[in-house]
């Protein structure tokens, strides 16, 4: 059985290679191939989970070695993988929606020429980001890591011929490479301390090292995590990153690779666990991120920009229970799965309704559409139900489970914090989401015909976009009450993650019961705002916070003044200084001597005498010398 | 006595050359598949090389020693490491591609040259320049090295000034220029190094008595021979100084750039991807093997200068407005991580260095050979003046990419594993310096992708739209050298097999071990 | 008479062929006054071989004046070609050889 989990890789892979070096040829044929081994990729992983199921849970983690990868004296790096219950939660559900948006994506890119690519593309996603979670060590992580952001940069720029597009890929990948330079430096302070960066060894033996060592790591763990799941100080791209296809914010932006930084640091919960400093930094940038996002979330008009905002909040949850430590890594993980159905399928519909508009990304040019598109408006409101927290969906019972961890935190001020910003982020999700949910499918129409009379007509998306809408709806009813019936889901990852019950500052009921006000406040609030009246067609200039919150809360700005334009500066001056003070010092020397022969030059002016006259001389000192040192 | 089989490795391209000068004029083809032939039964001769070293034998193999300088004790000397052997393999690989991308670079119906047989003169010179290269990696004596330094000098001076680019700006005249300068500034610059060298080489001579690395390696090693302190740090410098010229280390660098932008595309190659490669690889065996304290002595200021240039070279690459020039910059950038490795004074940092040569040379050959592709299709060297390429060639732009995503040492690909070894090297011993250098990964990122972004994305300018995608006979250079960089990038194991032995001689040769992990050595 | 008059005699005439040399424009003068610098020098051989009592000296001496009298052929041959092109034998007017 532990054979099997190389295929998981390489089927995706041989779907990447044969695509993408295939030619035209492949053209009509390709997305089958593509959709296939993706499928092939997720037989393969249930075929293992059932493998693993049938097995004492203590007992359940696969491993398989493949070949030593660098082999240097003192370093040893080996592509090999790890399969236990956290990477088996990751397969699934990195197989099973990457299964269903290749499906959604057959109809979705119908009238692309590039389909071909496109599905190679995004093979090779689904090939990295397994890597990402089934390798045994941090390097080899590390791999799929940055795979999966070379997976995002060409998806991100699929539209290439749009400069947008391009600038939105190249942001991803830069900002990203900022966090990966955060995942290098942990590796190399792994190797350092332990002399090894294999899960196991590291893990196992983080008590032998001090505190202060165990914080570093964790603080550039966490960086790694921030660019990857988009956090602040690092989540600037991620709105920019819709920009790709539809079907990509789905399953890149939003149900599987931004979520690698919670895997990352739910794998490395030993580490974390050594180091509260670390997990403090961790949980703070969870609350700020589920609170920016949030704020962004509520502001912008683009769909799919409310959507990222809301992504970025959501995995802001994430990090923060996966910071609280062994009361909260489950919950991070449980959430991060029902997010990956409710959120791909929230994606899935916003495609779905572009699909109909003509590509129209503004809300406040759609309206009513719950008359054109049933099924996308069916499978969209269960989708928002879950992610608000409806009682009963899942949203509610991973999200009121990671509210409760963090008034659990601690005992005194900082449970009643950070419960108190986890409670108020499920106000404002209600909200921002409520919103995205009566401008869209509420109201009367606002569309327009566009400049050349084109008018959309609104349309249901054929069969291949709805069945992976209305799977995903499933998963968002259903899924979370599952996980929760006799706890079986933190039963599942006890054995990796650990569990703590968490003993929370007030009693369980009354959280409960304040999240459900909360949401139902947040709710009713947009009802009011947008439900009751008109939404105007143009943007009102909004408040002060509206505007900040539009542009992203200025963070771009900041980027662009303070990291562009200073590096822009930068490099002109070292253009400069290299041009005339390296080159210029060398060049000067050069010209030195260039005058020095010019004078010297004019010594030859071709009279005989004079020649005569220096030979003399010379002769006479030459003479005068030899004297010299004679009576010395 | 047994077959000289690294004295065959070197003559065989300079046969080559000879042959391939005597062509006749008219017989212009037959000078380049005489030379593509030559330089492919060196890389047949490379591969025997490999084959027959054996990784755990002695450390110098398929030695050959003759009298040559009685008198001055000179001898033909060769021998081979595990560091040696992986970059004759990396010239003897790179040469066919160089050749085949420069197919037409030189004739005359196509450049409008008026020189005297110009094509038989271009391949003959990169056949001279293989020769000399294959032979200083393999030459044990001082002298033998320090000629060979000198002379492919002459070979490359006349390939940078006699074969320009033909995409300029300007004037043809202007352009004539602007190549003479580099041909002269990248002359001049070598000739200083050298001459200090030069200064160096016979100090050697006079404190040793001999030229013999081997034989002076082991008097040091055993006591026999004792150096001053002084006089060995100031030999130490004059090697030094030269290898960091050719290399080039900052501020030693401008050179480069300006030989690199005013060259065609495969002689851009020649000089980054094999000529410089004698210079770091000259660090490890010379600076390393014979003044071992002098190294010691100097590595934290040669460290500070490493980082610079890693820094410095990229953030110049970021700034530039000229393609080959931009990657000119790179390869500085690069060449400080290798020197970096170097004197980082680990196993991990010095087989990181060994590997980065290699993988640097075929990722740098990959992305410059495609670049002069695209160069040479639109006839202008400026950024600016392309966009949206992707759309009319898409393989060119993506094997463009792929270059570009090996220049910025994207894990899968060969570089990612040099890059991490000589970090992770680097860091055991020196972290900050480790940490700082680590900025170099967002950096490069940010030169490639801005460069790619700029040259292949948007809307397709009017000057584009009609260029043609990869011909067959660039395809069969770039897809080759693509498919080694996935391969080494997965399974690097073969290249350091060969250099993990050698290594560890060079670290016996300055005394240094490992430092241990903190939790093993709690312990 | 003591030897070392005849090198007084000999650097006496040295150095009007010195002097000559140096400010005489005259082509033809310029050369005689070398040949009188060449002899001065057969001079100080021939009195240094009497001086040392062995042959060494004159044989030089007789070198010298056989490369002289070959330095008279070509160097007469060079004036009478400068005269006949530039109708002057002025050393001053051939200082073509300058950068």
């Amino acid at each position: 059985m532990e054979n099997l989990i190389a295929l998981l890789v390489a089927a995706p892979l041989l779907g990447a290679a044969v695509l993408l070096c295939g030619g035209r040829r492949l053209d009509r044929g390709g997305h089958w191939i593509g959709t296939l081994l993706a499928v092939v990729s997720f037989a393969v992983g249930v075929l293992l989970f059932t493998d693993m199921l049938g097995k004492d849970p203590e007992h359940r983690a696969m491993h398989q070695a493949l070949f030593s990868w660098i082999p240097v004296e003192g370093f040893q790096a080996d592509v090999a993988f790890q399969l236990d219950q956290l990477s088996m939660t990751f397969v699934l559900l990195i197989t099973g929606v990457g299964s269903l948006i290749h499906v959604y994506s057959i109809g979705y890119m119908e009238h692309d020429e590039r389909r071909r690519r496109f599905f190679g593309y995004l093979n090779l996603f689904l090939a990295a980001m397994l890597l990402l979670v089934i390798a045994d060590n941090y390097l080899l992580l590390y791999v799929g890591w940055e795979g999966v952001g070379l997976a995002s940069y060409l998806l991100i720029g699929f539209w290439q011929h749009k400069p947008s597009a391009a600038t939105a890929a190249k942001k991803a990948f830069l900002v990203n490479r900022v966090g990966d330079m955060g995942l290098s430096i942990a590796i190399m302070l792994m190797f350092t301390t332990f002399g090894t960066f294999a899960f196991g060894p590291v893990l196992e033996s983080t008590s032998e090292t001090s505190e202060g060592m165990l914080t570093a790591i964790g603080l550039m763990l966490l960086l790694a995590a921030c660019g990857k799941s988009a956090q602040v100080p690092l989540q600037s791209w991620l709105g920019d990153a819709m920009e790709g296809p539809t079907p990509v914010s789905a399953l890149i932006h939003a149900a599987t690779m931004v979520t690698a930084g919670v895997y990352l640091i739910t794998r490395s919960g030993a580490i974390f666990n050594g180091a509260p400093d670390a997990q403090l930094a961790v949980v703070i940038v969870g609350a700020v991120t589920l609170l920016f996002g949030a704020i962004v979330g509520c502001a912008k008009d683009d769909i799919k920009k409310a959507l990222a905002g809301s992504t970025m909040s959501q995995i802001g949850y994430m990090i923060l229970a996966a910071g609280l430590g062994p009361i909260g890594y489950a919950f991070a993980i449980m959430h991060l799965v029902t997010h990956g159905f409710f959120k791909a399928g929230l994606f899935l519909g916003a495609g779905s309704v572009m699909h109909g508009m003509n590509d129209e990304v503004d809300m406040r040019k759609y309206g009513g559409l719950r008359k054109y598109m049933p099924v996308t408006f069916v499978t969209f409101g269960l989708g928002y139900l879950a992610i608000i927290g409806f009682p009963g969906l899942s949203g509610f019972w991973s999200k009121d489970k990671i509210i409760e961890a963090a008034f659990a935190y601690d005992d005194g001020i900082r449970g009643w914090i950070f419960g108190g910003v986890a409670l108020l982020g499920a106000g404002i999700t209600a909200f921002y989401m409520t919103r995205v949910m009566i401008m869209t499918f509420f109201g009367e129409k606002r569309w327009q015909p566009d400049a050349e009379g084109n008018e959309p007509h609104p349309h249901e998306s054929p069969r291949s976009m709805t069945i992976p809408m209305i799977v995903l709806a499933f998963g968002s009813v259903f899924a979370g009450g599952l996980f929760s019936l006799n706890e079986s889901f933190v039963k599942w990852l006890e054995p990796v993650t650990q569990f703590e019950h968490p003993h929370p500052v007030i009693s369980v009921p009354a959280i409960t019961a304040s999240t459900v006000v909360v949401l139902l406040l947040g709710a009713a609030l947009a009802y009011v705002m947008y439900g009751r009246k008109e939404v105007p067609v143009t943007a009102p200039r909004g408040s002060l916070l509206t505007r900040a919150a539009r542009r992203d809360l200025l963070q771009d700005d900041f980027n662009h003044v303070v990291l562009v334009r200073g590096g822009e500066h930068l490099t002109r001056s070292l253009v400069y200084v290299d041009h005339t003070m390296v080159d210029g010092a060398v060049n000067g020397t050069a010209a030195g001597f260039g005058g020095l022969s010019g004078r010297l030059r004019k010594v030859q002016n071709g009279f005989a005498r004079s020649y005569a006259v220096s030979m003399f001389g010379g002769t006479a000192i030459l003479i005068a010398a030899t004297l010299l040192m004679r009576a010395v | 006595m047994s077959f000289p089989l690294l004295t065959a490795t070197a003559a065989v391209p300079a046969i080559g050359a000879i042959v391939t000068a005597a062509v006749p004029a008219a017989r212009r083809s037959a000078a380049k598949w005489l030379a593509l032939l030559f330089s492919l039964a060196t890389l047949v001769l490379a591969v025997v090389v490999g084959v027959r070293f054996d990784p755990g034998g002695d450390r110098y193999q398929l030695t050959e020693s003759h009298a040559w300088i009685a008198d001055f004790g000179v001898r033909y000397e060769l021998g081979v490491d595990g560091i040696g052997v992986a970059l004759i393999g990396l010239t003897a690989l790179l040469i066919p591609f160089v050749i085949l991308a420069g197919w037409h670079d030189a004739d005359p119906e196509e450049t409008g040259s008026k020189r005297w047989r110009p094509t038989q003169g271009f391949f003959a010179l990169i056949l001279m320049v293989e020769a000399m290269v294959v032979l200083s990696f393999e030459a044990t004596d001082v002298f033998l090295f320090y000629i060979l330094f000198e002379a492919m000098l002459i070979p490359m001076y006349f390939l940078i000034g006699g074969f320009g680019d033909r995409a300029h700006a300007g004037s043809d005249e202007k352009a004539a220029a602007q190549r003479s300068y580099a041909a002269v500034k990248f002359l001049l610059y070598n000739l200083v190094g050298g001459l200090i060298m030069l200064a160096a080489v016979i100090g050697l001579y006079v404190v040793a008595g001999n030229f013999s690395l081997q034989e002076i390696a082991a008097a040091r090693a055993s006591g026999e021979l004792n150096m001053a302190t002084n006089t060995e740090r100031l030999l130490f410098l004059g090697f030094f100084f030269a290898f960091a010229v050719k290399a080039p280390l900052w501020p030693l660098h401008t050179w480069l750039p300006n030989a690199m932008g005013e060259a065609t595309a495969p002689v851009a190659v020649l000089i980054t991807a094999v000529v410089d490669k004698v210079g770091t690889f000259a660090m490890l065996r010379f600076c390393l093997g014979l003044f071992p304290e002098a190294s010691k002595w100097a590595t934290p200021a040669i460290l500070v200068l490493a980082l610079i240039s890693i820094v410095y070279g990229a953030l110049l690459a970021v700034g530039q407005r000229d393609i080959k020039r931009l990657i000119a910059y790179a390869s500085i950038s690069h060449f400080g991580f290798i020197i970096m490795g170097i004197f980082a004074m680990t196993s991990q940092g010095q087989s990181g260095a060994t590997l980065y040569m290699v993988n640097h040379g075929i990722s740098t050959a990959a992305l410059m050979l495609v670049a002069g592709f695209l160069i040479s299709r639109r006839g202008s060297r400026l950024i600016a003046d392309f966009g949206g390429v992707q759309k009319v060639a898409p393989v060119l732009a993506g094997t463009f990419l792929v270059g570009s995503l090996a220049t910025l040492s994207l894990p899968g690909l060969a570089p990612f594993v040099s890059e991490f070894l000589v970090l992770v090297g680097t860091f055991a011993r020196y972290p900050v310096i480790g940490i700082i250098a680590t900025f170099g990964i967002v950096l490069a990122a940010l030169y490639t992708l801005v460069l790619y972004q700029r040259t292949m994305t948007g809307p397709v300018k009017l000057e584009v739209a009609k260029m043609p995608d990869l011909r067959v006979r660039e395809l069969v250079v770039v897809a080759p050298l693509i498919a080694l960089l996935i391969f080494l990038g997965v399974y690097p194991k073969p290249v350091t097999d060969l250099v993990n032995p050698a290594v560890g001689h060079t670290l016996s040769d300055v005394q240094k071990k490992d430092p241990k992990p903190e939790v093993e050595a709690a312990k | 008479m003591s030897p070392v008059n005849y090198l007084y005699l000999a650097a006496l005439l040295f150095a009007i062929g010195a002097t000559g040399v140096l400010i005489r424009r005259n082509a033809i003068v310029v050369f005689m006054c070398i040949e009188l610098m060449l002899n001065a020098c057969n001079l100080t051989l021939v009195t240094f071989s009497r001086m040392h009592g062995n042959l060494d000296g004159q044989i030089i001496a007789f070198f010298t004046m056989v490369v002289a009298a070959a330095e008279v052929v070509v160097g007469l041959a060079i004036i009478v070609s400068l005269f006949r092109s530039r109708h002057s034998a002025s050393v001053d007017d051939a200082s073509l050889m300058k950068l």
